[in-house]
């Protein structure tokens, strides 16, 4: 028994089947939850009032904007290496994921900053270096739909990914360069100094669960849809031919 | 790999258009800037690394697509690839010929330009010398996304969205070179870090763009 089994496509389906349901209410009782005690039962910020409370959707999306470029990085890896193409559809499925994620950051972030900051958008390191993240999930959607062969495709977006991903860390460290920070710092690692108080933290830590398990939920929606298709390509080409 | 870098850079010269185009492209989005943003020199002075360094790295997107296109259609590139040169060897010379064809002709030329732009006189010697180092990693980077959208009947437009964002790290460190220059500031990280891109992606990206070329001509 070994991992690389759920890479058969048929072993992925009846695998999925059952725990699809499983973490979709778990992401909707996490996010329920952690947005409606991050809402209504957390004290305002004494700074902030209550434009504080937005960080419950802004960190946790913010946070799986990346963590999908990584999970697509790992998939285009694990596809170049052992094609399975149960890994490619994944990455496929999860790019549409990342760009909401990262919408939703870049948007949410942008509400907060026009109290806060004054500006709807500033060219902060953060900010442009997630504008450019956003361009590589467009770009990288863009090629897997302009090909008509999947195999070709799933290459072709794979190579993008790896050579996306170097110049996505080079970017930013290079946006850094400019050097006029207005965003503030990490406040959830578990090493810093100064953190928020527990009494954000902990509806944060559901809310972030609640969008880990949203994201693990559409993807797996979005890769079995994708296997589906494949089969109905499939059933479509043989029907044709006989 | 000389006789291929020769056979790229004569077809340049001579198929017509793709030497000087370029090169004009660059003149009129430089040209263009001021008529946009009006004819202040202070404003211009300011903005003029910036635009230079974006008008030089929209010309070496122009001519991208001319790369592998016309050598994928009428099958030499098929031979490029069954030839004993190995296809990431292949992959560097026609970044190298982009180059000298593109990349060579707007470092020489952007001084010059700098004048229309008001440029401070400091920092003509910066943006020589960033463009130098700099265009070089363009026409890589652009080497690559040009090998992505081979087979695509019309991939000019999607490899601009792919190409564009690679090419923000080269921007970003070009222009603050030449933007420090111009202020008299010093300028070693910023050029240092250029040279190390190019540096980089000459090591790295004809790999990918070999591996690219083979799924594409598979």
């Amino acid at each position: 028994m070994s991992l690389w089994e759920y890479a058969n496509p048929k072993k992925f389906m009846s695998f999925t089947a059952p725990i699809l349901p499983v973490v979709t209410v778990a992401a909707l009782v996490c996010l329920v939850s952690g947005l409606v005690w991050g809402f209504f039962f957390t004290p305002e910020d004494y700074r902030q009032g209550s434009t504080v409370k937005i960080f419950y959707i802004h960190v946790p999306s913010a946070l799986m904007a990346i963590n999908a470029w990584f999970m697509m990085l790992v998939a285009s890896l694990i596809w170049l290496i052992r094609r399975h193409h149960v890994s490619a559809l994944a990455a496929k499925a999860a790019a549409p994921v990342g760009i909401v994620m990262t919408l939703i950051a870049l948007v949410t972030g942008a509400i907060w900053g026009q109290p806060m900051w004054g500006t709807w958008w500033a060219w902060d390191p953060r900010l442009t270096s997630f504008l450019i993240l956003f361009l590589f999930y467009l770009g990288y959607v863009a090629l897997w739909a302009a090909i008509d062969d999947p195999d070709t495709a799933a290459d072709l977006t794979s190579v993008l990914c790896i050579v996306g991903s170097v110049f996505a860390v080079l970017s930013r460290y290079a946006v850094n360069f400019w050097n006029q920070g207005l965003h503030q710092g990490a406040s959830l690692s578990m090493d810093a100094e100064e953190n928020v108080a527990d009494i954000f933290w902990y509806p944060a830590l559901v809310a972030i669960a609640g969008f880990v398990l949203l994201f693990i939920a559409l993807v797996l929606l979005r890769t079995r849809t994708e296997i589906r298709l494949r089969r109905i390509r499939a059933l479509e080409t043989r029907a044709r031919r006989s | 790999m000389i006789a291929l870098l020769l056979r790229d850079l004569r077809l340049a010269v001579r198929a017509g258009g793709g030497f000087g185009l370029g090169l004009a492209f660059f003149l009129i989005v430089v040209v263009l800037v001021p008529f946009g943003v009006g004819p202040e020199a202070e404003i211009l002075s300011r903005i003029a690394p910036g635009i230079l360094w974006v008008a030089s790295l929209l010309a070496a997107l122009l001519s991208l697509d001319r790369i592998f296109a016309l050598d994928y259609e009428d099958g030499a590139l098929a031979l490029i690839a069954t030839s004993p040169l190995p296809l990431e060897g292949a992959a560097f010379v026609k970044a190298l010929a982009h180059w000298i064809t593109t990349g060579l002709p707007l470092t020489l030329a952007a001084p010059a330009l700098g004048f229309l732009l008001n440029l401070k006189p400091d920092a003509y010697w910066f943006l020589f010398i960033s463009l130098a180092l700099g265009t070089p990693a363009l026409s890589m980077i652009g080497t690559f996304g040009a090998a992505l959208t081979v087979g695509l009947r019309r991939g000019g437009l999607l490899m601009s969205l792919l190409v564009l964002p690679l090419y923000v790290p080269t921007l970003i460190f070009g222009a603050e070179t030449v933007r420090r220059g111009a202020e008299g500031l010093t300028t070693t990280t910023p050029l240092v870090m250029v040279a190390g891109i190019t540096a980089g992606v000459f090591a790295f990206l004809p790999f990918a763009t070999a591996a690219a070329l083979r799924i594409n001509l598979r």
